[in-house]
Parts: structure tokens; C-alpha cells; sequence
């Protein structure tokens, strides 16, 4: 099939960027995403000019590298990551328009590839269980209820894509955080260190300008995990329960 | 050679006849025999303890004078490099994506082996240890398999205290299953997620050790070369790397006490497989170049279930668990004239289900390698079907018959779910389609019990060392050896290395120093110059379409002998008509491809040398004139028991020089598979 993509083009941080079309005319429909802007790069470098630059690296959905904003919604009109649309989900003669992440907190590196540095800073501040290694007991010494294992597991199964930043209006990057604290918050192992992870992460979180949720949800339905808006619920429990403890404390 | 089956129905081998080799053939010379120095003797079940006895201890005091370099933060990387801070070391890491989580690691789905016996069902630390041998195919060192099934019941204590949500039970304890053919239940497992549970694990210690000042973490930088600076003694150590911000271009240098290389495998040297896009083998190929052993590189792993091409756009192969076999049948049309018919039209009598045909006990879960080969078999005989004839059905029609639809969409859903997405075919309505892949690599880096190479001061860890599978790895455990590797082997080994630092510093300009950085622009500036007519993508598949049929799932004299003519008609071709666009000063995604493929293009001559070498069978390297009557994979213990140990040649355009290190086997007796 034909179809037109109209591609962000930005030459580094520091230059301004624009949207620019170019025409494939052979694109099959068992083609990944991806692997139609690899012919699209094909025939850019045989034409002489520069390759669009895009982040990927598993093609399996899993390791959260790629990421851009296709027809106006992260990861494109199907609930999946970039990398596992594809183009079965378009017809020929589609025009589609493909923008990396747009969040203050996640500059442009190049194209289509954004700076998501925060979200390491913001599992520094707290994101982790201090479990030094050769510090461990006996691992069946800590049985943890099926029910809270199988919750912490989909909260932990979060690929720190950024789709749910790019989704908010706000910039706001409660999901993911709020995973993190429900990974964690839920299983025994985790409970020394509650009050401060949760502390730690959500003042990493404002400090990297990340705006605050005002509970619309855009980035549940655009989160390719599937992760739930009640781990935000938990977050704010946790973190009105950790003030509080602080102010009395 | 001949076998003589023993009563249990195993073959032995008879006794050696007595080593022949040649000292040099057309493409190779023969070194001297190599030997592990830092192996232990004694008892296995002390070696390790008597190992960590004999080691020399650093001063807390003095370790924040010490650095190391962490180089890839996968499983393997990022475990040594957060134990090394936790223990007080300056740690430096490295990692060519935007984040450590993001390492190939991440993409594991089985499971980790441990050897907790937590089923009662007869697992111990022994057994995981004679399966890992054996499942080796007796090509793996006896010591190392030891002390990897001792340390692996410390792994899964250690990844539950982080908070890993490994399944449970109803009870709330630890949840296994069985994995990969063996008959234990010992595989822990997150889901289809495990990698990705593990990593995080990882990923958080290290964090954590980031924030507290003892590790800093370079992301998106690619080491390109590794800097050796003699002592007072003269000895040449590793003392630090060369790598590019691959943001802005810059080149810089890392200077230290010490250097690990942890950079996972180099499966993407056959362009498709089931590695992630950026997987290279650059990092080792770089520190080969500047002396280290590479040992095995022909042992390749491919995994039969695993989603087949589609067309020529193909980018990367994507891998269905192999569970599927536990309920899928495996089949072909019986005639070629039915490859392209509607599956569901082609009669009961029609389909030759023939794993169950050719090994009746084993059926359909005959070893990975077996099985991967029965396909391409299939295939080559004209009853593939699919696009290009390259693919085999498993079908599932039976299975939703016996147990109905409900219970194969609990066991399969997500795998179905993943098929369907992938394929846009329905398995549930039409037998899924599947076909081998290069999965991973059992050759690496050369190193010895202490994970150091031959360099000192250069250390080795994860899938990117040779060291524990010998020529094939069980299901399950690359993650084991991942974990062991950075958790528990290396902060003890790389101690004993340590204790005699610091060593004398090094300045940013000093000669090696100076060279290593030169070597490394000029070698940038090279590739963007030639400004040829062909993609460097267009040269990575085509190394791939020659590795894949020649170096592959059957590898021959006579086609290994044609690749490595064709290999290097390609290399010339790359280095005088590759186009790179851009500069060096910015984001530039095809020069940190075309540096890649540059050495995949030299491993992979040598990986059809070492192939070409080992005139046997064994594992996962298959040699056409090496197998049994009815055609099974066919040992040589008496010429071929060693590991292949490779030094790149001093001078350019040299062949190469193979080291062997014999095995020996004290504990588990050698014997040949039989699967019949
Ligand atoms: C699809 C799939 C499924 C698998 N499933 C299982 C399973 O169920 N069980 C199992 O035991 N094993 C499994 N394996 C194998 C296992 O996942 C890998 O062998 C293992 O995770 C490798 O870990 P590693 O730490 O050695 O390397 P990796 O995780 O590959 O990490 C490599 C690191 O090195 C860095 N790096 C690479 N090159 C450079 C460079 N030049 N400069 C700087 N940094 C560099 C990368 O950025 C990365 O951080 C699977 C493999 C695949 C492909
Ligand atoms: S919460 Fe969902 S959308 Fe946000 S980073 Fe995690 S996986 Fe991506
Ligand atoms: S490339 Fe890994 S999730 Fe898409």
C-alpha cells in the first residue's frame, strides 16, 4: 500500500523543528511500525539525506524504547507499544503524522528521540528495596499472600515507556511513579522503607517538572501495560499517610 | 570413531584413539595449550568455598580509592556493578541505551533455575550440575557448572529481598516449574516476564547505589575500544576503555583499577534473530583485538519456536516460549503440492507429524537443537510452508479438542494474543507457523574460574564469556549464570585482582591513552568517508543470509570454506563502498550501526574458522560429515574435548591462533545423547 507519513524533523536540542512528509509507496501490511520508517531510512540514506532518528531496541514490547506519538496518540491507535503496531492497522493512501513524546520533562534529543532521564532520577530517589547483596534470607522465609504478589507483579510489569507523560495534559508522570510505589508498597520486603520511597519519589517527580494528576486518566488508556489509575489512589494514601507520620514524627 | 550403547540405552564412546591436529592449516595456526590457573583443585563441592578462603581481601577503608569499570548493565553488569558499590568501590558503568532497564536482559520470558528443591522432587545442587554438564554436551569446565548450581539458590534469596514478584502459591510460597526437558521442577518464573522482573531488581540496587555516589552510570555511550598500559613489571593490563556519547559525538576516555565487560552476546551477527536491535559484539571484539582469547564463538543456540520471517523488511525475530511444544504438534504436509494449501484442508493422513514420527518418546519435545533441525530439514526438502517455504505448523486443534478452548486460552492466551498480533492469523482457528532463530550464544570472552581473560585486569560476565554452557545452555539458566556472574562470583574474584591496587594512575594523556583515542576517531572518520552506494542494513543481512546457511543450524567443510570466502569479499566490500551519512558530532544512529556490523563482519570469519575446526558435533554446532547413521549428532571426545580459545594475529591479514584447554571430566561420565 501507499502511504504518506509526515515526520517530526529536529536537527538537535537546541534547533527548532518541523513536520516533514515523505511518500512509501510499497509498505506491506505484515510490516511492523518500525520497520516501515527502517525503509523509510532505506531510501533516505540511498537518496543521500539523514536517516530519521528513533529510539528501539527489544521490537518486542517489553524493554520500553520506543515510543512516538502517531496521529496524535502515544504508541498509535492500537493499545500497544510503537514498536508492536502494525501496518495492517493503516490502508493505503493513509497520511499518518508521527511526533516523538511532547513533555517538558522529556526534551528532544533528535527527531524522534526524547531525553527520558527522569524517570531513572526518580527510582534514585527511592524507587528500590535496600536489600544488599549477601543480605538475603531464605527466600520462602517471606510468604507473601498470592493475591498481593499477582498485584505488585502488574504494577512491576511498567516498561518506563513515558507514554502516560505524553498522554496528560498535565506532563504528569503519576503513573509511573505510582507504579513503583504499588510494586513495591505491596509486598512485606518493601514496608521499612514506605514512607520514605514514597516521599523521595514524588519530590524527585515535582523536581523534574512533571505536572501534578488531576485524575483524567489519559494515561491509563494510553499506557501499553495496562497499568490502573487506583495505583495513583495508593500513591496519594501512602503519601498522605507518610506526611502525616513526618509532621508527627 | 565408533559407539557402544551401555545398558541404561546412553552411548559411550569408546577411548580416545589418541590427538591429531595439524599445527597449521589454510586458515590457522595452532598455539600453545592453555590451562585455567585460577582453577581450584580438591573436592568440587569446596572449590568455590576454598576459592573465596584463598582470596585476598580489600580494606573497606581503601576501596573508595579503587575504581572499576562496569561495561553493560544488563543482568550481569548491573548486579557486579550495584554489589561493587554496595562493598564501597568507585564503580563507573556503561550502557549504549537511555537506561540500564532496558538491557537485552529484559526480554527473557521463561525463568531462572535454582537449585532449592523446593518440590522435593530430587533436585539438588549435584543434579543441577550433572544436567548443566551433560546439557553442555560435556563441552563446559566441571568446576565453573559447580560453583554456578551453589550460588544459584543464593540468587533467588537475593532477588526476592529486592521485591522481585516471582509467582506464587496459594500458600504465598515460591511457585516452579519444570523448563527446557529436564525432570525437576526447579525454574522460578514472573509470568512470561521474567527477565524483566530480574533486571528491574537489578536496575533498582543499582539505582540506589547511583544515588548514594558509588556508581556513576553512563548511559547511551558505546565502549569502541579498550586501553592496556603496561606496569613497572611490564605486563600489560586493562586500565580503562574508549567510548562515544552517542548524543553528542564526543570520544572519551575512562581510566581505572580495573575492567568488566558485561555486554551480553552477539546472536545479531546473523542480522535476524531474536536479540534486540543494538545487541553487538563491539565491546568484546574490541578487547580481542587488543589481546584477549575469544573462546567458542562457533556455539550458537537457535530456538525452534519462534515466529517466522515475513518478508525482506524483516527486522528481528521474535521468540514464542517453548512451552507451546508441551501441548502444539509439529507438522508438515506429507506432498510439496500441499506447502500452500489452507492447512485446515489438508487431511489427517496428509501430515506428517514428524518429531513424533522420527522420535517416538520424546515427540515433540525433543532438545531445542534437535528439533530446530528437523525443521529446516522440512524446509529443505520442499514441504515448508508460509512465505519462502520457511516454516513448520504447530497446531493446536487437538489440544483445544482434549482440553477445550477455556483451558488452552489460560495456559497460551498471551503467546496466542502475541502470535495473532504479530502473524494477524487467528491460532486458535488455524495452526500457528513457526521456524528456528538464532537465540544465544554459548562462545565468548575466554576467561578463566576467576571470570578474568587472559588480559589482567580484564574481567568478563553474563552471556558475553564463554564460561558456563559448554556447547549448548539449558532453558532457564542464562539468567542463573547473569546473576551468579555479577552477584556472587565477580565482587569476590575482581577483590582478590584489587587487592593489589590502586594501581599507578593514569593520565588523560598518556600514550595508551592518547592511541587507544586516535585509533577510534580514525576508525569513525574511515567509515564516514567512503560514502559508497550500500546501506550499512544491506551488508548486515547479507553477513546474515551467509552466516544463516552456512554457519547455522548445519555447517559442512565445504560451505563453511565458501563463507569465509564470501565473508571476506564483504568485508572489502563494507570498507570501500558502505554509505554512512552525517558527522560524528551529533545522534547518528547508522555510524553506531555501521561500527557493529564492521565487527561482526570479522567475528564472523572467525566463527566459521572455529566451526570449521571442530570437526564434530556437538550441542549447538552441527557438523554434516560428524553424525551417526541415522543422521544424530555425532561427538569426537578424543580429538575435540577442549574449549577453542582464539588470539587475534599480531599482524594484519595473520590467521589466527587457537589455544586449547583440555577438559577434563572427574564427576560426570561422558556419554552421547540419545533422544530416540
Ligand atoms: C527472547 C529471549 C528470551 C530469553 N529467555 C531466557 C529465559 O527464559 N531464561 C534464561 O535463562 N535466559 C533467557 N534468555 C537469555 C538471556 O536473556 C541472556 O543471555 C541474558 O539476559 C544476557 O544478560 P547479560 O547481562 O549478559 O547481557 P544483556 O542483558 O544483553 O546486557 C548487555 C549490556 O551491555 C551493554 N552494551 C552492549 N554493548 C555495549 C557497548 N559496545 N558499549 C557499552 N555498552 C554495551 C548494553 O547496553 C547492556 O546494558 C533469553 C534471550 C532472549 C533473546
Ligand atoms: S505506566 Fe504505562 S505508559 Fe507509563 S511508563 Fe509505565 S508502561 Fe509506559
Ligand atoms: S522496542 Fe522495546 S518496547 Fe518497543
Amino acid at each position: 500500500m501507499k502511504i504518506t507519513v509526515n515526520v517530526w524533523r529536529q536537527q538537535d536540542a537546541e534547533s527548532k523543528g518541523s513536520m516533514v512528509p515523505y511518500v512509501l509507496d510499497e509498505v506491506s501490511e505484515h510490516m511492523s511500525f518500525l520497520e516501515m520508517l527502517d525503509v523509510l531510512n532505506e531510501q533516505l540514506t540511498l537518496e543521500g539525506n539523514d536517516p530519521v532518528a528513533f529510539d528501539s531496541d527489544c521490537r518486542e514490547g517489553i524493554c520500553g524504547t520506543c515510543g512516538v506519538v502517531i496521529n496524535g496518540i502515544p504508541h498509535g491507535p492500537e493499545v500497544t507499544t510503537t514498536c508492536q503496531l502494525h501496518m495492517r492497522t493503516f490502508k493505503d493512501g493513509d497520511v499518518i503524522d508521527i511526533e516523538p513524546w511532547r513533555a517538558g520533562s522529556f526534551p528532544v534529543i533528535k527527531d524522534l528521540v526524547v531525553d527520558r532521564g527522569a524517570f531513572d532520577r526518580i527510582i534514585q530517589a527511592g524507587g528500590y528495596i535496600s536489600a544488599p547483596t549477601g543480605s538475603a534470607v531464605e527466600a520462602n522465609n517471606i510468604p507473601v499472600p498470592k493475591a498481593d504478589a499477582d498485584h505488585a507483579f502488574e504494577a512491576a510489569t511498567c516498561i518506563s515507556c513515558g507514554a502516560c507523560v505524553a498522554a496528560c495534559p498535565n506532563g504528569s508522570a503519576m503513573l509511573f511513579t505510582a507504579a513503583k510505589i504499588t510494586h513495591l508498597g505491596l509486598l512485606p520486603q518493601g514496608q521499612p522503607e514506605r514512607d520514605s520511597r514514597v516521599l523521595g519519589m514524588v519530590e524527585q517527580h515535582d523536581a523534574e517538572g512533571f505536572g501534578g494528576c488531576t485524575n483524567i486518566g489519559e494515561c491509563t488508556a494510553a499506557c501499553p501495560k495496562g497499568i490502573p489509575l487506583d495505583t495513583i489512589s495508593r500513591l496519594n494514601r501512602d503519601l498522605l499517610g507518610a506526611l502525616s507520620r513526618q509532621t508527627i514524627g | 570413531m565408533t559407539s557402544t550403547p551401555n545398558a541404561t540405552g546412553d552411548v559411550t564412546p569408546d577411548a580416545p584413539t589418541g590427538a591429531s591436529s595439524e599445527t597449521e592449516t589454510e586458515y590457522h595456526r595452532l598455539g600453545e595449550d592453555i590451562r585455567d590457573t585460577a582453577a581450584p583443585s580438591g573436592p568440587i563441592e569446596r572449590r568455590w568455598d576454598d576459592r573465596m578462603f584463598g582470596a585476598r581481601l580489600v580494606n573497606p577503608a581503601n576501596r573508595r580509592k579503587i575504581k572499576v569499570l562496569v561495561v553493560g548493565t544488563g543482568l550481569a553488569g548491573a548486579s557486579a556493578a550495584a554489589t561493587l558499590g554496595e562493598a564501597g568501590y568507585q564503580v563507573e558503568t556503561f550502557c549504549y541505551q537511555d537506561s540500564p532497564r532496558r538491557a537485552h536482559s529484559i526480554a527473557a520470558q521463561g525463568g531462572i533455575n535454582a537449585a532449592k528443591n523446593y518440590r522435593n522432587d530430587g533436585d539438588s545442587i549435584y543434579r543441577l550440575f550433572y544436567d548443566t554438564v551433560k546439557g553442555g554436551d560435556f563441552r563446559a569446565r566441571e568446576s565453573n557448572v559447580y560453583r554456578l548450581a551453589q550460588v544459584s539458590v543464593n540468587i533467588i534469596d537475593q532477588c526476592v529481598a529486592q521485591g522481585v514478584p516471582f509467582a506464587r502459591e496459594y500458600g504465598g510460597l515460591l511457585d516452579n516449574r519444570s523448563f527446557g526437558g529436564v525432570q525437576v521442577s526447579r525454574t522460578f518464573y514472573a509470568r512470561g516476564q521474567t527477565g524483566q522482573q530480574l533486571l528491574i531488581g537489578a536496575y533498582q540496587a543499582l539505582e540506589r547505589q547511583i544515588a548514594a555516589g558509588t556508581v556513576t552510570m553512563n548511559t547511551r555511550h558505546e565502549m569502541l575500544e579498550l586501553i592496556l598500559v603496561p606496569d613497572a613489571e611490564g605486563v600489560e593490563r586493562a586500565r580503562g576503555i574508549v567510548v562515544r556519547d552517542m548524543v553528542t559525538g564526543e570520544i572519551e576516555s575512562h581510566t581505572a583499577d580495573a575492567v568488566v565487560l558485561a555486554t551480553g552476546g552477539y546472536g545479531n551477527v546473523f542480522f535476524l534473530s531474536t536479540n534486540a536491535m543494538g545487541s553487538n559484539t563491539t565491546a568484546t571484539w574490541r578487547a580481542h583485538k587488543k589481546g584477549a582469547y575469544f573462546a567458542n564463538p562457533c556455539y550458537t543456540q537457535i530456538h525452534p519456536t519462534c515466529i517466522p520471517v515475513s518478508g525482506d523488511y524483516q527486522s528481528k525475530l521474535t521468540l514464542m516460549s517453548e512451552s507451546l511444544r508441551n501441548d502444539g504438534r509439529i507438522w508438515v504436509p506429507k506432498n510439496k503440492e500441499d506447502a500452500e494449501k489452507d492447512p485446515r484442508d489438508i487431511a489427517e493422513d496428509d501430515r506428517d507429524y514428524y518429531l513424533e514420527r522420527i522420535y517416538p518418546s520424546f515427540g515433540n519435545l525433543v532438545p531445542r537443537d534437535i528439533a530446530s533441525r528437523a525443521a529446516k530439514y522440512q524446509c529443505d526438502d520442499g514441504k515448508g510452508v508460509g512465505p519462502g517455504g520457511l516454516g513448520v505448523y504447530l497446531d493446536f486443534a487437538d489440544a483445544i479438542e482434549r482440553l477445550g478452548r477455556p483451558a488452552v486460552e489460560a495456559k497460551y492466551g498471551n503467546l496466542f494474543d502475541m502470535y495473532a498480533r504479530i502473524t494477524g492469523e487467528d491460532p486458535y482457528e488455524r495452526p500457528m507457523r513457526i521456524y528456528p532463530a538464532v537465540h544465544y550464544v554459548m562462545g565468548g570472552l575466554w576467561v578463566d574460574y576467576d571470570l578474568q581473560t587472559n588480559i589482567t585486569g580484564l574481567f568478563c560476565a553474563g552471556e558475553a564469556n564463554f564460561s558456563d554452557h559448554g556447547a549448548n545452555r539449558l532453558g532457564a539458566s542464562a539468567l542463573m549464570q547473569g546473576l551468579a556472574d555479577g552477584y556472587f562470583v565477580l565482587p569476590n574474584t575482581l577483590a582478590d585482582y584489587l587487592a593489589g591496587s590502586p594501581f599507578e594512575k593514569i593520565a588523560d594523556d598518556h600514550p595508551a591513552v592518547l592511541e587507544a583515542r586516535q585509533a577510534v576517531e580514525e576508525r569513525l572518520q574511515k567509515m564516514l568517508a567512503i560514502n559508497g552506494t550500500r546501506t550499512v542494513d544491506s551488508i548486515h543481512k547479507e553477513l546474515g543470509q551467509i552466516m544463516w546457511e552456512y554457519c547455522g543450524m548445519e555447517r559442512s567443510e565445504e560451505g563453511l570454506t565458501k563463507a569465509i570466502g564470501l565473508i571476506r569479499e564483504l568485508q572489502n566490500e563494507f570498507w570501500t563502498n558502505v554509505k554512512v551519512t552525517g558527522t560524528n558530532e551529533e545522534l547518528n544512529q547508522t555510524l553506531e550501526r555501521a561500527g557493529r556490523v564492521a565487527d561482526f563482519l570479522e567475528l564472523g570469519e572467525l566463527m566459521c574458522i572455529d566451526a570449521l575446526n571442530r570437526r564434530e558435533s556437538c550441542g549447538g554446532h552441527f557438523r554434516a560429515e560428524s553424525q551417526t547413521e541415522d543422521g544424530e549428532a555425532l561427538r569426537h571426545d578424543d580429538e575435540f574435548a577442549y574449549v577453542s580459545a582464539w588470539e587475534h594475529p599480531a599482524e594484519v591479514g595473520g590467521k589466527p591462533i587457537l589455544h586449547k584447554e583440555p577438559l577434563e571430566y572427574e564427576y560426570v561420565e561422558m556419554k552421547a545423547r540419545s533422544y530416540k
